[in-house]
């Protein structure tokens, strides 16, 4: 062990270095009910990498700048973060992957917030640290019991609305703002009567002058009455509950529920705390939670510093939600393939297996903690339809906002448009044809009987999002020998 | 009107030859398909009747489309029949499929849409279906 055998360093006080006071032990095995984070740490110029580890480990959990005789006081080897190990990231010099273990007694059963305040409280402005970031985490199923996780789950949610098979199809209201409430009830009626199961309320969409948050459910509910009536489907519209404080988001979310609503939607804006506020009401309301991850590229997007959205992910499987914006690849927004691959699989699946080319640095265990299900939104349009459903699956939300409401022919045309290109390519999946051979020949096919989806293949077949990612994993899969 | 319900309720109406080439895919994933039916169309009657249990144990899609066509002639004039395929796994345990296979021969008449008007502009909402308007035995005939 590469405990401190120095009793004298209480006695002196002042400063030593963090590897010699219990936080850096490069024999130590993980307990099984240990908590670990794997952190990517780069040093400013001159500090050793494996003190920079030690530090992180030390700055969260029990220690502080200089050393303090109360720590005799406790049970301290427990309470200290171990880090364990530290690699060389691969063809990035300066950068090293450092793993640190935390006992599972540091922290509070069932909070996010508490764990939070742990793992990335105080270490990412520490001065000796030019940058950090949480790459992964795994937590013990220990851990993981003492979260009720998403309130509904993808199977409950596809019981719920006897959908089962293939994707979800929804659409975002544009223009995100200005419309008054009815003008909006008359987007999410065309869009759901045309064949979308779900339109969605922005991250942005709250209660502002133009629109009154009680103008935009009512009309909203009535256009999804109708659409359920029209097409003798269940229908869903997810009403953002969003607001400034808790009792507000609760209001609404009674009044959502008042009206029959299915859904409500959070921003990940609102903090941890509430967002498992919001997951408890959903559970005590036979209400689906749809998490829009507002904010999130502000600390996931750049590779050195920050936390990468696979965190992000785990902690809200934990905290409970049933959706969550999780990328698409072939959209607009960030999404290198495989990085996306290992969030997919850490929100559908109950186990995951590390897999160093999707970035998943441990194998988890979910303990069947409810899946959650992921959305695909932002720059995707009909004529990806088999990329789509290769790269993402069939357990996912696939969102057309541009790709619905511009149609030309209009929402309905578009909604139509979208929802035949999905079941004929899911008609075309399950009779084993190939998908990325054969998709475009398929839409085409489909396009001759829904003169929607041929407008809409015309329209946006020039259409792609071709940027370098910038959140690509660090490992390539090694090729293996033909 | 059209009823949109199941996988595949967008595209036309299926051919034998395609629907058993749906069936071998759930099949060939190890998963039990049942035949229901039902004359109440309403998007929230989860239970249609069960044209006996959902075949476990039949692994061909022949077999299948026979039980299917059987149904057909006792139900097909006035029903819905839809094809559910069941997966028992761990951690799935429901649908994993399910598409309309059989409408009934006159057009559905849709949906009524109540409105009770309650407190201040809140409204609650009811979906009746007009087929059920009848007593079973006198649904969807001309």
């Amino acid at each position: 062990m590469g405990k401190p055998k120095n009793k004298d360093r209480y006695k002196k006080g002042g400063v030593m270095a963090y590897k010699d006071m219990g936080y850096w032990q490069p024999d130590y095995e993980p307990k099984p009910t240990d908590l670990i984070a794997m952190f990517r740490i780069t040093p400013q110029d001159g500090v050793d990498s494996i003190e920079a580890a030690a530090a992180v480990a030390g700055e969260s959990s029990t220690a502080t700048w200089t050393i303090c005789w109360t720590d005799r006081l406790t049970a301290n080897d427990k309470y200290q973060a171990k880090a364990y190990r530290v690699d060389p990231v691969p063809n990035s010099p300066g950068e090293f992957f450092s793993y640190i273990a935390y006992d599972i007694d540091l922290f509070e059963p069932g909070s996010i917030a508490n764990l939070t305040a742990s793992i990335i409280g105080n270490v990412f402005g520490f001065k000796p640290l030019k940058a950090l970031r949480l790459e992964d985490m795994y937590f013990p199923v220990a851990y993981v019991k003492t979260f009720a996780g998403p309130p509904t789950g993808i199977v409950v949610e596809r019981e719920r609305l006897d959908k089962f098979g293939r994707p979800l199809l929804g659409a975002t209201v544009k223009p995100k703002l200005g419309l008054s409430g009815r003008s909006y009830g008359r987007v999410v009626y065309e869009g759901l009567k045309g064949g979308l199961d779900f339109t969605k309320d922005d991250e942005n969409i709250n209660s502002q002058p133009f629109m009154h948050w009680r103008e935009r459910f009512l009309y909203v509910m009535e256009a999804v009455n109708r659409a359920q009536a029209m097409s003798g489907e269940i229908k869903g519209h997810y009403l953002n509950v969003t607001a400034a404080t808790m009792e507000d988001m609760y209001e609404r979310a009674e009044f959502a529920k008042s009206l029959g609503s299915t859904i409500v939607m959070i921003d990940l804006v609102i903090g941890y705390t509430a967002i498992q506020s919001m997951s408890k009401w959903c559970r005590d309301n036979d209400m689906i939670l749809h998490l829009h991850r507002a904010g999130h590229s502000t600390y996931t997007r750049l590779r050195s510093h920050g936390v990468s959205f696979r965190v992000i992910c785990k902690w809200m499987r934990l905290a409970g939600v049933d959706h969550i914006h999780a990328g698409t690849v072939v959209g607009k927004l960030e999404g290198d393939p495989r990085t996306t691959a290992g969030y997919y699989d850490i929100l559908r699946e109950d186990f995951v297996p590390m897999k160093l080319e999707n970035g998943v640095f441990f194998d988890q265990h979910w303990a069947s903690l409810n899946k959650v299900m992921p959305v695909a939104s932002g720059g995707i349009h009909a004529g990806q339809m088999h990329q789509l459903i290769t790269l993402l699956g069939e357990d996912v939300v696939l969102q057309f906002g541009g790709g619905t409401i511009g149609h030309p022919s209009g929402i309905e045309a578009g909604a139509t448009a979208n929802r035949v290109a999905l079941e004929a390519m899911i008609f075309a999946r399950n009779e084993g044809r190939d998908l990325m051979a054969e998709g475009p020949e398929i839409l085409k096919n489909a396009a001759k009987f829904c003169t929607p989806l041929k407008t809409a293949l015309e329209l946006w077949k020039d259409v792609t999002f071709n940027y370098t990612s910038t959140d690509a994993p660090d490992f390539v899969p090694s090729s293996t020998p033909s | 009107m059209k009823i949109t319900q199941g996988t595949f309720s967008f595209l036309p109406d299926l051919t034998d030859e395609q629907i058993t080439k749906q069936i071998q895919y759930c099949i060939d994933n190890d998963w039990a398909v049942g035949i229901e039916f039902t004359n109440d169309p309403h998007p929230r009657n989860t239970y249609w009747e069960m044209w006996d249990l959902p075949m476990f144990d039949i692994r061909d899609a022949a077999g299948i489309l026979y039980e299917l066509n059987a149904c057909r002639k006792v139900y097909g004039d006035n029903h819905y029949i839809r094809l559910s395929a069941f997966d028992n796994t761990h951690g799935w345990e429901s649908i994993k499929l399910s598409f309309i296979v059989n409408r009934p021969k006159v057009e559905d008449p849709g949906f009524r849409l109540v409105r009770q008007e309650v407190d201040g502009r809140s409204i609650r909402y009811t979906t009746q279906a007009y087929s059920t308007d009848k007593p079973s035995s006198e649904r969807y005939r001309d």
